[in-house]
């Protein structure tokens, strides 16, 4: 199953400049482990040892992951995933 | 002397500061989209500070996926990210620093610490933050 995945500036230096790509997985974790085989370094500025890290937003669709199952959440044939760091500061 | 330079009309810094001070005592935050690859400020978009904080600020996570989607559909990225420090000078705070993730906007900090919500005098300075470190820019006023 393949999903799109748009990717933020701040993550395309991995892409190759790419602003979508193309991974594989039933889950948001199967995704994202895919994503870090085939672009090595992107995972640990997604995940850490708790899981989502708190400043990155991950949508299945419409949808904040952090509203689904978060890692566990599914993913289906038609799917499209969109990573979006915050816009955050103090 | 400052290299980098951001070039932006005059209202849409008056509307900055109106909106740092109708948002105080909390921090005040926006996006001003303009076309890809022009570096030209051109559409201002006021967002909710999520956190209503005087000393944070966060874009509500629906509302950041709207506002990229909409941006994206019309083919422009965010020139300017802006916010207000409601107490403290017009410089970048350390989560200031670590959160910045868009390298290629001018992060705009307003400070109206000497007036508060009322008129007068204000900071208004901008900034490149890519990978931990600040480049104060100059800025040239349009109009």
């Amino acid at each position: 199953m393949t999903i799109e995945v748009r990717i933020p500036t701040i993550l395309r230096p991995y892409t190759s400049g790419e602003k979508s790509v193309s991974a594989q997985g039933a889950t948001l974790q199967e995704v994202l482990n895919d994503l870090e085989l085939n672009y090595p370094g992107m995972g640990e500025r997604l995940i850490d040892e708790s899981g989502l890290r708190r400043f990155i937003n991950i949508y299945v669709n419409d949808e904040d992951v952090r509203f689904l199952s978060g890692l566990q959440s599914a993913i289906g044939e038609n799917d499209s995933i969109t990573i979006l760091p915050a816009v955050a500061g103090g | 002397m400052l290299v980098g330079m951001l070039e932006i009309q005059r209202s849409l810094i008056d509307e900055i500061v109106a909106h740092a001070r109708a948002d105080h005592p909390d921090e005040a935050c926006g996006v001003i989209a303009g076309p890809i690859g022009s570096d030209r400020p051109e559409r201002l978009i006021p967002m909710v500070n999520a956190v209503r904080c005087p000393t944070l600020y966060e874009f509500d996570s629906m509302d950041l996926l709207r506002l990229y989607r909409e941006m994206d559909d019309r083919d422009e990225v965010p020139v300017v990210i802006y916010h207000s420090h409601p107490a403290t000078q017009a410089y970048p705070s350390r989560t200031d620093i670590t959160q910045a993730s868009e390298p290629d906007a001018h992060y705009v900090v307003v400070s109206i610490r000497e007036t508060g919500p009322a008129e007068g005098p204000f900071e208004f300075r901008s900034f490149r933050i890519v990978d931990g470190e600040v480049t104060e820019e100059q800025i040239s006023i349009l109009g």
